[in-house]
């Protein structure tokens, strides 16, 4: 390891530090920066040549100058530790231990970039995991080794759904056996204590790792974070075969960071002054879920996206969207009216849920019911956009069900407490006592087998006198 | 130009500049100890701009370079059917095989399995002494139970035949013709060859007879079809459903190759198709659909660099397998992310950018690739075509957006997904007003003669009452349902018919995943049917709440999925009880009127 120390900058502004004339550095590698004060940043290098290194600093360029600062190149990438031990702790975004107590000694590093999982090499995810919530077991279904984010706002309790679908998560049938790695960037205090405290009550702290960067510490460290945390993530799952459960809070905090450092490069912005290549950064995080043939183990994970001005076209969420596999996205409308989760349906996806349902996983109606709800509410919503144009008294009768099917739907099915833990089959059953509003000849998704199993309608208001 | 030696200057993410004079652009590089994979893409005196395939971390200053003498080239010959393949033709399964679960760097396993033993059965015609032209069948390699593998005479090495041998267990790598060239040279052939991607392959004429592709699925083919030789997009939102449209052509279309390039989208949609299609039957041969189809990977988290050649890669496959006579269809998701690498690579060269960072060649690349499908007389003297389908992932769903617009002016089919109807879970999503096809009046001819002749008439039909819905919609959101006349609140209920027990067709369902032709028609036959029943007794003075009454209407949704393509019977049947129904609100109000006149 070259131990030599530099002081050869010949510029500092926006987190990035030019060097000349230091040959032979090796692209990603970690260096030290000491300033003016002895005050150590940690540095990567994103460019080299021999006339000039470009070092990206994580913890910033302000008040730094360029005649007493001294730069150390370690001649080796940003690396973690990893060990069993990391269940328990809290680490900062490059990995290092902020919880206090002594650093992880291990033989075992790993570069925090990984390498790309060979799709050949993936098994395709197909386990149902029980999430206790209707709105999301019943119609938008996770599966252990998906990639599902939660499109949120500020102000709308995703933390709070992300805690109560990490006490919740099991299999059904089984104990809850999920390793949580926790990343969280830019987040506050309160947000930050907010998740450890669930984590305490619920007792899973001794499998939770963390990895923490506030809203006040270095914006540029949350590049690094997430990578770092993956990385723990990876090893606790394909090395210890544990099932983890990644959560990752806020992925737009990361993508902030990532603007700033590319405009301070001067890369070509696409779209919102974001770089081309955000599809591609996110893609490399968000790809890191999943399974692996042969290993028991799985990566499932939870990111969460706050979509500037609730706006899902923002190019966050949107390519957010292109990646993962579906979406969780949150209504304030929902919110207002007190319903909690405050789920939005239609814009909600789970891609993987079709593999992971049906007569081997949940029940055979699962697909059609959920499909049939889908339909129906999409119609219930269209009824009741009418009806706030011409009245609810001027509408047909079975449109008069549709409105009381919306409003029940909202309120009973996707609405529920933040401790209520519905299982797959009370959530079923739930829907075809919501879908028993509706007529059998309004309900064409479901197949006619289904409606004599499950359908109770109880006729017109016509029929019934 | 065989192998020279240079070193890296300079390192900045995908590209790195090298010192070397003497290279060309487009030339394949090996950079540093670890000898990543590059290709040259600019020259500036002394130096070269190479873009690379693989993470550049860990690269210095100072480390060797070596110049290979050739571009970007492809393996071509028995071997690659079944096979997931890289950006950049590494072998995928071989690659996990050796290497583990991720993708190591600096790793060159050759495309084609080296060990793998073939028949190779010369072509009967062919004596020695003759002169074999460029492109001719040398021979057949039974490829898989179905493919017979056509051993071409590579574009440029047609000569004099002096040796053709008949060979059993033998590698790809074994001789088994020479032919003596123009300058007098003996060439060797093997049983593969290597073919520069950028390149089309040559063929001696387009050909414009026409067939459609028929994919099994209702809105595709019955209202915006395809030809095998067309162009297509299919632009969407994200979870839309473009992804699915395409596993769906790549499941039931009647091709014979099904290349399917996986351009920077997930790994867990190749690893759904090499888990589901060895399990599939292929609806036209009975045999495993994997069998004749081909994957070319480059996932979201793969190398950006090699993403933008893994199209090249997967349509110059496709044009091998057109020029053994084959009909190929390519289905490229998505072509948006292809466009992203070459905006990311254009941006790095600080090459000026026109609209949204896309460099101003992205129009020509764009038509360029389209340009390679089309159907043609081979150089072999048969018939081959490439189908291209292209999904494409505008920003925020924006259709506007460059890449949207260019494609848009591109193809012949565009199969635009909506939102509104996936968040419906209307699938597939296709808008029926947004999209378009070119290939209505040539399609008709085929459907007349193999299926009914009153295709194109019904078609029109159909469609002319979904247009009608937005403005009955509108109507309706402006002053109610009770505005509307009997006729239109029956038209209404026309387009839920078409909309629920035609165009709506899910994937997953067992039974309609794959529609014939016969029962396609057979359910469009029977939707108009009900319609125009209806209009009848409507004019008869019949009250609509009648009608909406009947519940035949909501079995008719579910015919779909309740008899099977083999089950035409007892459509026809339930089609006789339409009539029947009818016929008896016809005459109960026959005679109703003539009680109290
Ligand atoms: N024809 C279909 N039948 C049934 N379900 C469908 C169909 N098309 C789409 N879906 C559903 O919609 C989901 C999203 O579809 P798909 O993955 O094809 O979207 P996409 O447009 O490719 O999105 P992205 O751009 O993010 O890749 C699927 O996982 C599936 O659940
Ligand atoms: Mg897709």
């Amino acid at each position: 390891m070259s131990e030599k120390e530099y002081r050869l900058a010949s510029a500092a502004r926006n987190g990035l530090l030019y060097m000349r004339g230091v040959p032979d550095i090796a692209l990603g590698d970690r260096v030290v920066v000491r300033d003016h004060s002895g005050r150590r940043r940690n540095g990567q290098v994103i460019r080299t040549s021999n006339e000039l290194v470009l070092i990206q600093v994580l913890e910033g360029t302000d008040n730094l100058d360029l005649e007493n600062t001294w730069v150390r190149f370690l001649d080796q990438p940003f690396e973690i530790a990893l060990s069993p031990d990391i269940l328990g702790r809290v680490f900062n975004g490059i990995g290092q231990p902020r919880d206090e107590r002594p650093p992880l000694f291990s033989k075992l590093k790993r570069n925090v970039n990984g390498a790309p999982v060979n799709p050949a090499a993936r098994a395709y995810p197909r386990e149902f995991i029980q999430t206790g919530l209707s709105a999301v077991d019943g119609l938008n279904s996770l599966v252990r080794g998906q990639k599902l984010p939660i499109f949120s706002g500020s102000g709308l309790p995703h933390n709070r759904l992300a805690a109560q679908i990490v006490r919740q998560a099991r299999l059904p049938g089984e104990e809850s056996q999920f390793a949580v790695v926790f990343a969280a960037m830019g987040v506050s205090y309160s947000d930050a204590r907010f998740f450890r405290e669930t984590f305490a009550d619920s007792g899973v702290l001794r499998n939770v790792t963390m990895f923490l960067n506030l809203a006040n510490e270095p914006a540029i460290e949350r590049l690094i974070l997430p990578r770092a945390a993956l990385t723990a993530a990876e090893y606790l799952a394909f090395d210890l075969d544990l099932h983890v459960l990644v959560v990752m809070t806020d992925m737009t905090h990361y993508a902030e960071a990532l603007r700033e450092v590319a405009t301070a490069k001067g890369d070509v912005p696409a779209r919102k002054g974001y770089p081309g290549y955000l599809y591609s950064d996110l893609a490399e995080i968000y790809e890191r879920a999943g399974r692996i043939r042969g290993k028991p183990g799985s990566i499932t994970m939870m990111p969460v996206v706050s979509m500037p001005s609730d706006d899902i076209t923002h190019p966050i969420p949107d390519l957010t969207g292109y990646i993962t596999e579906g979406q969780l996205v949150l209504s304030r409308t929902l919110n207002n009216l007190g319903i909690y989760p405050p789920l939005d349906i239609p814009p909600s996806l789970s891609r993987l849920m079709k593999d992971g349902i049906g007569k081997d996983h949940t029940r055979e109606d699962h697909a059609r019911v959920a499909g049939q709800i889908y339909a129906s509410y999409a119609r219930a919503l269209e009824v009741r956009n009418l009806a706030s144009i011409i009245g609810a008294e001027d509408l047909s009768e079975t449109d008069r069900n549709f409105l009381d099917f919306a409003d029940a739907f909202e309120r009973r099915f996707v609405g529920q407490r933040e401790d209520e833990e519905r299982n797959i089959v009370e959530t079923l059953n739930l829907a075809w006592e919501l879908l028993s509003l509706l007529p059998p000849e309004a309900l064409t998704r479901v197949g006619a087998a289904d409606l004599d199993k499950y359908h109770r309608w109880h006729g017109t208001q016509a029929e019934q006198q | 130009m065989g192998p020279r030696m240079a070193k890296v200057v300079e390192v900045n993410g995908p590209l790195v500049t090298i010192e070397l004079a003497d290279v060309r652009t487009g030339e394949q590089v090996r950079i540093g100890r670890l000898e990543l994979m590059g290709e040259v893409i600019a020259r500036h005196g002394e130096h070269a701009l190479v873009q690379m395939y693989e993470p550049t971390e860990s690269l210095r200053p100072g480390e060797p370079v070596e110049a290979l003498g050739h571009p970007l080239s492809v393996e071509l010959g028995p071997g690659l059917l079944g096979g997931i393949f890289d950006g950049v033709q590494r072998p995928l399964l071989e690659h996990a095989k050796q290497h583990g679960d991720f993708i190591p760097r600096g790793v060159h396993i050759p495309p084609l399995d080296r060990g793998k033993l073939w028949c190779f059965e010369p072509n009967p015609e062919f004596r020695i002494g003759m002169q074999i032209e460029d492109g001719a069948v040398l021979g057949t390699v039974q490829e898989t139970p179905t493919i017979a593998h056509r051993i071409l005479v590579p574009p440029g090495m047609g000569g004099e035949l002096v040796e053709l041998v008949s060979a059993c267990d033998i590698t790809v790598e074994a001789a088994v013709a020479r032919v003596k060239q123009a300058d007098g040279v003996i060439a060797e052939l093997s049983l593969f060859h290597r073919w520069p991607v950028r390149s089309p392959r040559p063929y001696r004429s387009r050909d414009d007879a026409v067939a459609p592709l028929l994919t099994g699925q209702r809105i595709l083919d019955t209202f915006f079809p395809l030809v095998k030789g067309g162009r297509a997009a299919v632009p969407g939102p994200f979870g839309a459903g473009k992804t699915i449209v395409q596993q769906q052509i790549a499941r039931w279309a009647d091709a014979d190759i099904v290349i399917y390039v996986g351009c920077g989208e997930r790994g867990n949609e190749l690893v759904d198709i090499l888990e589901s299609f060895p399990k599939l039957t292929d609806p036209n041969t009975g045999r495993s659909l994997m069998e004749r189809t081909l994957l070319v990977a480059n996932t979201s988290n793969m190398p950006v660099v090699a993403r933008e050649a893994s199209i090249y890669v997967g349509v110059t496959l496709a044009e091998y397998y057109r020029d053994q006579g084959y009909d190929v269809v390519m289905v490229a998701d998505s072509t948006s992310r292809w466009a992203e690498a070459l905006r990311e690579v254009a941006g790095r060269l600080g090459q000026m950018p026109v609209e949204e960072g896309y460099p101003a060649y992205l129009a020509s690349r764009l038509a360029a690739f389209y340009e390679r499908a089309g159907r043609v007389q081979t150089l072999a003297g048969g018939n081959g075509s490439i189908t291209l389908i292209g999904a494409v992932s505008p920003p925020g769903g924006d259709f506007s957006e460059p890449v949207t617009s260019h494609t848009k002016e591109i193809v012949q089919t565009f199969w635009a997904l909506s939102k509104e109807l996936a968040d419906a879970r209307h699938y597939p999503a296709v808008d029926w007003v947004e999209s378009f096809s070119g290939y209505v009046a040539s399609c008709s001819g085929w459907w007349a003669e193999h299926v009914d002749p009153r295709w194109a008439e019904q078609r029109a039909a159909a469609l002319e009452i979904l247009a009608q819905a937005e403005e009955l919609a509108r109507i309706v959101n402006l002053v109610g349902p009770e505005a509307l006349s009997p006729q239109q609140r029956w038209a209404l209920q026309g387009v839920a018919l078409f909309r629920e027990g035609v165009l709506q067709q899910s994937a997953l369902d067992p039974v309609d995943s794959y529609c014939s032709p016969q029962k396609q028609f057979a359910l469009l036959d029977q939707m108009l049917s009900i319609y125009e029943h209806g209009l009848r007794l409507l004019e008869f003075g019949v009250p609509v709440q009648e009608l909406l009454r009947l519940p035949l209407l909501a079995e008719a949704q579910r015919l779909k999925g309740s008899y099977s393509n083999d089950q035409l019977d007892e459509l026809r049947s339930f089609a006789a009880r339409v009539d029947g129904e009818f016929e008896r609100l016809h005459s109960e109000y026959a005679q109703h009127a003539k009680a109290e006149p």
